[in-house]
């Protein structure tokens, strides 16, 4: 059996280096093909008939004259008058669909299913608990240590409140499906971040068999914790594919996609902080809050968020029932939100002490759980100097003449991101060539490429001379794509699957090179004895000595092994810093510099994990800056239901973004972390730090946008 | 936030645009709903000085797309977007915001990029329009989408052919920007998974790959 680990630095060719991207070319040429490009033969276009109300109980629907409408072939009412599910919580949840020949006779037909509803009391807002009443309910409580004593023995208590608005995922690819089937199989082109775990979610709900259900996605036109199994938009398309005999497309409308499905749940919380003279952290008490939609239970934010540690916590969590379309993983679920209430009362807490915040934090960094917290520490200093904190901190209120106010931030973050449990199989053909194959997804992050550079760098070959087959359900099944887990799966299965595939050729060429099979290693384009290329086989020649049936190994990754044999690993640190200025006469929030460290063990990839911490980063931006789903509780509606008003970061407004990953030695040897969500985390925190540094005053909720600066500095700062 | 908009073509450009025809629309509506049975292409009545009114039924269009000739039959009321990708199957352009805002369904037609979503079908005819598809016809890649490559302009990669025709035509303009020039004129394109930085330096690449003829442009 081989020794599963990954090769020593010296020995690396390819794992670590920058490589472009495997998919590049096929989407910067337009070829890539995603689930919403797939046309079918017969295929149906599906459009839904939604409810104008948050809250509503439909009477009746009269779909009658819809079917009489040009190219109509299906009108299919999901929501039953008279039945449980009568009853719609949310704006523009979807009571039918039809389908027809071409979208736009859809699009007439649906204007034509008469729908009456008895409209029934909503709730659309929470930021304001005392107005939630019932709706509002205590979820959970709990202490540690003695908070009483810890606020009576304080030199120093701060206080404030701190929230983060509900924010929609506003992926660019819409949710829907193209489903057809045939001879009994469904064929799903499903936009899924678990495209193995879609097959039994289609399977189930539609009654037939497992084997019956084949999901294919090649590429996915954005996810971020929103497309996992199927909706019950696609279940009801697919049965009405099932029924009508052809193909059905369908995908969220851009004003029901940024309500519909899914988005970041909001968090509100009023924290207090007990510190000593010397800025030692000894007390923590939060009373948070948020929306938990149509649901009856919310997840609470993580708080205190990393400084876990505080000696004396009290927190408590009330989940607030709203009739706004259901929360859904954001990238990092929860943490941004934990994130922001804790680094701002940490924030303030460093002001109220006269403290720089840097100091303050490194003095308490010890408190931190997840991560290392030398890393933390090294990780704030490396930030420190890229944006040159010495020379550009000040203390809080820029104090220079003119409207335009500067100021510096900082957050620290943490996450798992284990690699997850899958499997893959790895074949060596007898003319040389190699494959890896895998029913997973690459959401963008890279997938393809890791496991690309994995297999080529096993078989000591260029990455060019190897293959891979991703994106099917009928192969060897992949993991979900959640919690920064694929990278580490993929990667370590892949790995396994190698390192297996290439001891069966070592047995079928150690004959020829007359030396046991454990002397040989694949290198350089060889099979070669250990240490001496004179003694040795190109690989194609090597290959031509397997006979005529390939090699095929199974290499799967299973977390906690792999963890043991430091394939793999958990918990990562980093630290963020921005850089701001703000205009104290129009409230507007410009990025100078937003500078990140972070670790995150062996990186496979230098350049796309480059792009994940920018990518973040520039999420984060429009998260901190602009985005929010704005609700209108007179109406029950949505307002910015559109992207001209749930505003994206654009080119011009993130400023400069640099980013250090901690490599090499002491990283290194963990094993491979996963990356997609830790630098989303912080974003929100440090740019918020940064505001209040710059005008003196703390803008209580995110986004900041223009209003909530003007208002804040309504109540004092430098204005 | 600076969004410098593509050009709409009812900027006193000729022809029908879509919110010219849906102006139209609001007052040919009683005959609309009488002609909604016809099954030729037929031409409504316009009111004296108004844009001619055409369907509501399909009528001819001819588009030319990459150099080729394509002849559809289509309700006026039809993008060039939906023409390309429910008609024709041209699945480069992608359909996001349907409003022109996002820049995804990005097009050059008559030198200028466009946005797919805002111009009728009926409204391309006659104009050369080139796609992502268009400028990837060769063996090799377009230097800019060569240039997204080399740069990692792309993670889920559904915005960037929008991006890369939109970098394209700005490159044709301005073709030694400035970082400036970029995050303005670029303004008008959105990206969901944050590949800004790395957009800004493909630009960059590319305008210096055009300029050294080392590919084709």
């Amino acid at each position: 059996m081989p020794e599963y680990k990954w090769p020593e630095a010296d020995k690396r060719s390819l794992i670590g280096k920058r490589h472009s991207r495997a998919d590049g070319p096929v989407k910067s040429s337009g070829k890539a093909k995603y689930s919403s490009d797939i046309s079918r033969p017969g295929m149906l276009h599906v459009l839904a008939v939604r409810c104008p109300y948050a809250h509503a109980r439909v009477t009746s629907i009269d779909t009658s004259e819809a079917e009489r409408m040009p190219g109509v072939k299906m009108v299919q009412v999901v929501v039953e008058p008279g039945k449980p599910n009568a009853e719609t919580q949310w704006f523009l949840d979807h009571v039918a669909l039809v389908a027809a020949e071409t979208e736009e006779q859809a699009e007439d037909a649906v204007r034509k299913v008469k729908v009456q509803y008895e409209r029934l009391p909503h709730l659309v807002t929470e930021y304001d608990r005392t107005a939630a009443g019932a709706r509002a309910r205590p979820q959970d409580a709990a202490t540690t240590g003695d908070p009483d004593t810890a606020f009576r023995e304080a030199d120093v208590v701060s206080e404030g409140e701190y929230g983060a608005r509900f924010i929609s995922h506003c992926t660019l690819e819409p949710h829907g499906s193209v489903t057809e089937w045939k001879d009994g199989r469904l064929t799903a082109y499903l936009p899924t971040q678990a495209l193995s775990g879609s097959v039994s979610q289609f399977a189930s709900p539609l009654e037939v068999p497992n084997t019956n259900v084949r999901v294919i996605c090649n590429h996915i036109g954005g996810a971020f914790g929103s497309k996992f199994g199927p909706d019950k938009w696609d279940i009801q398309a697919a049965r009405m594919a099932k029924a009508a005999g052809r193909p059905m497309r369908y995908f969220t409308e851009r004003n029901a996609e940024l309500i519909v499905s899914g988005g970041r749940p909001s968090d509100f919380a009023t924290v207090r902080i007990a510190a000593k003279k010397d800025g030692t952290i000894i007390g923590w008490q939060s009373d948070a809050w948020g929306t938990v939609g149509p649901s009856d239970r919310g997840a609470a934010p993580p708080l205190p968020y990393v400084f876990r540690k505080i000696p004396n916590i009290r927190t408590r969590y009330t989940g607030v029932g709203t009739n706004t379309g259901p929360s859904r993983a954001w990238r990092a679920p929860n943490h941004p939100q934990g994130c922001l209430l804790t680094m701002c009362a940490l924030d303030d807490c460093a002001a109220r002490l006269n403290m720089d915040p840097l100091q303050f934090f490194l003095k308490n960094i010890s408190l931190v759980q997840g991560g290392r917290p030398e890393d933390y520490s090294t990780e704030l200093l490396k930030c420190a100097e890229m944006i040159d904190w010495k020379k550009n901190w000040h203390a809080r209120g820029d104090k220079t003449p003119g409207p335009i106010k500067r100021g510096l931030g900082l957050s620290i973050h943490t996450w798992g991101g284990l690699g997850h449990a899958c499997q893959c199989d790895v074949k060596i053909h007898p003319d040389g060539s190699a494959e890896v194959t895998m029913g997973t997804q690459d959401l963008g992050t890279g997938t393809r490429t890791v496991m690309l550079v994995t297999l080529a760098e096993t078989f000591g070959l260029p990455l060019n001379a190897v293959k891979l087959n991703i994106g099917d359900s009928d192969y060897p099944p992949g993991g979900a794509s959640g919690g920064s887990t694929t990278v580490g799966g993929a990667s370590t299965a892949t790995r396994r699957g190698a390192l297996d595939a290439l001891e069966q050729l070592f047995q079928k060429v150690a004959p020829a090179l007359g030396v046991p099979p454990d002397q040989l290693e694949a290198v350089n384009g060889k099979i070669q004895v250990k240490g001496n290329p004179a003694k040795s086989l190109a690989w194609k020649q090597a290959c031509a000595k397997i006979g005529t049936n390939p090699i095929v190994a199974r290499g799967a990754c299973q977390a906690q092994a792999a963890r043991k044999e430091k394939l793999i690993d958990a918990d990562v640190g980093g630290a963020q810093m921005a850089d701001v200025s703000v205009d104290i006469e129009t409230g507007v929030v410009t990025l100078n510099k937003f500078v990140a460290a972070q670790d995150c063990g062996l990186i496979i990839n230098l350049k796309t994990a480059e792009s994940q911490m920018y990518g973040a980063m520039t999420m984060g931006v429009g998260y901190a800056l602009y985005e929010e789903r704005v609700m209108d509780q007179l109406t029950g509606r949505m307002l910015n239901n559109n992207m001209e008003f749930y505003k994206l970061a654009g080119l011009g407004d993130i400023g400069t973004i640099e980013v250090f990953m901690m490599t090499g030695k002491g990283y290194d040897e963990r094993g491979v972390i996963g990356l997609g969500e830790p630098p989303v985390i912080s974003p929100g925190a440090a740019i918020s730090n940064a505001i209040a540094n710059a005008i003196g005053v703390r803008v209580p909720h995110m986004p900041f946008t223009p209003d909530r600066v003007l208002a804040a500095l309504e109540k004092g700062g430098v204005a | 936030m600076r969004r410098d908009k593509p050009k709409t073509p009812e900027r006193g450009r000729k022809g029908l645009s879509r919110r010219d025809f849906f102006r139209g629309a609001g007052v040919a509506v009683p005959t609309g709903l009488l002609a909604s049975q016809a099954k030729a292409p037929k031409a409504a009545k316009a009111p004296a000085g108004a844009a001619p009114m055409l369907g509501p039924g399909r009528v001819p269009i001819t588009l030319r797309i990459n150099g080729k000739v394509e002849k559809l039959e289509l309700e006026p009321r039809v993008t060039l977007l939906d023409a390309m990708r429910n008609y024709l199957d041209i699945t480069g352009a992608k359909k996001v915001c349907d409003r022109g805002t996002c820049g995804t369904c990005t097009v050059i037609m008559g030198g200028d990029a466009v946005y797919a979503c805002q111009v009728l079908a009926i409204e391309a005819q006659g104009k050369a329009i080139t796609t992502i598809e268009g400028l990837n016809a060769g063996e090799q890649l377009h230097p800019m989408s060569q240039a997204f490559v080399n740069n990692d302009a792309q993670q889920c990669g559904y915005c960037t052919p929008g991006f890369v025709v939109a970098c394209k035509a700005f490159l044709d303009k301005h073709p030694n920007p400035t970082r400036e020039q970029i995050r303005r004129g670029l303004g008008g394109n959105l990206c969901r998974c944050g590949t800004y930085t790395g957009i800004e330096r493909a630009v960059l690449e590319a305008a210096k790959a055009v300029k050294g003829g080392s590919a084709h442009a």
